[in-house]
């Protein structure tokens, strides 16, 4: 019961976490004009120590409220969208690729940062039926990495910190 | 699998991803062409359509009750977003536009500026 309740309160206190970072990141001035959306993906950091140090339940629950929460503070119903689809696009590839066991946490991270830019654009293309958009995604294949390999290294890091907050 | 395999696997990934993508701009760059027209597509489909050779000024309207307000503006051959007032401004901040099939893209209000080579091309795509 202990266990359970203790539970309950870390993944709160990370959601809160992922939330700061999504603001902090939402602070920061465009990194690109001619790309729009280049972000560092801070927020992932949180959904990768999840991954790794609980399940993929909680990175979904986590990540899921994140989101929700996320487009209701600064976003609006659009936004939503392409939150989500990033979001669990994301998170399945990440998990797919945790379990192939070929990369450490960096090439999960790397892995989670293209296919969340690729989910968004995706639903861009949908959503505009205009495929010239998937343009953006070579550049965004570029930062994604290496947004990815920087995140990958910080949840490693937290990870290995960590090791007995579980 | 050894945690040194694993990290030599993440910097393999890293590398391909990277190559791939910069053998594409460079393909991009090698092909792309200047534009002439400005296309205006609300959600998803063309509204309107500018010459870049000539300089306008045009506020885009959409939502339900027009409230969603997008100013494009074409100078000097080559378009660009001076106003919008959705929340996020990512389209403000957008770099001028001039070489076929770039696009400016304003996720809030739905609106995409796509530049097209030739006036009769997109017509194909007709919406069914």
């Amino acid at each position: 019961m202990r266990k359970q309740t203790r539970k309950i309160a870390l993944l709160g206190v990370l959601t809160s976490v992922a939330l700061v970072l999504s603001y902090l990141e939402a602070m920061l001035p465009p990194i690109s004009t001619a790309v729009p959306g280049i972000k560092m993906g801070l927020p992932n950091i949180i959904i990768i120590f999840l991954l790794y140090k609980f399940g993929l339940k909680e990175a979904i629950i986590v990540s899921l409220i994140r989101v929700f929460i996320v487009s209701l503070l600064f976003g609006n119903v659009m936004t939503l969208a392409y939150s989500v689809a990033g979001a669990v696009l994301s998170l399945a590839l990440m998990t797919l690729f945790k379990k192939l066991n070929l990369f450490s946490a960096i090439g999960v991270s790397i892995i989670g940062g293209i296919s969340h830019n690729l989910g968004q654009i995706l639903v861009a293309i949908f959503l505009f039926d205009t495929i010239q958009i998937g343009y953006y995604m070579i550049v965004l294949a570029i930062t994604g990495t290496i947004a990815g390999v920087l995140i990958g290294i910080i949840s490693s890091i937290l990870v290995k910190k960590l090791e007995k907050l579980v | 699998m050894s945690n040194k395999k694993k990290i030599k696997n993440d910097i393999i990934l890293a590398v391909i991803v990277l190559v791939i993508a910069a053998g594409g701009i460079l393909l991009l760059n090698i092909f792309r062409t200047e534009g002439a027209f400005a296309v205006v597509k609300i959600d998803g489909a063309e509204a309107e359509r500018y010459p870049l050779s000539v300089n306008t000024e045009a506020v885009i309207e959409t939502g339900d009750n027009k409230e969603f307000k997008n100013t494009l503006v074409i100078e000097d051959g080559k378009a660009f977003i001076r106003d919008a007032n959705c929340p996020d401004k990512i389209c403000e901040g957008h770099n001028k536009i001039s070489y076929k099939g770039e696009t400016i893209v304003c996720l809030p209000h739905k609106v995409v500026i796509e530049i097209v080579a030739e006036d009769t091309a997109d017509d194909l795509d007709v919406v069914v």
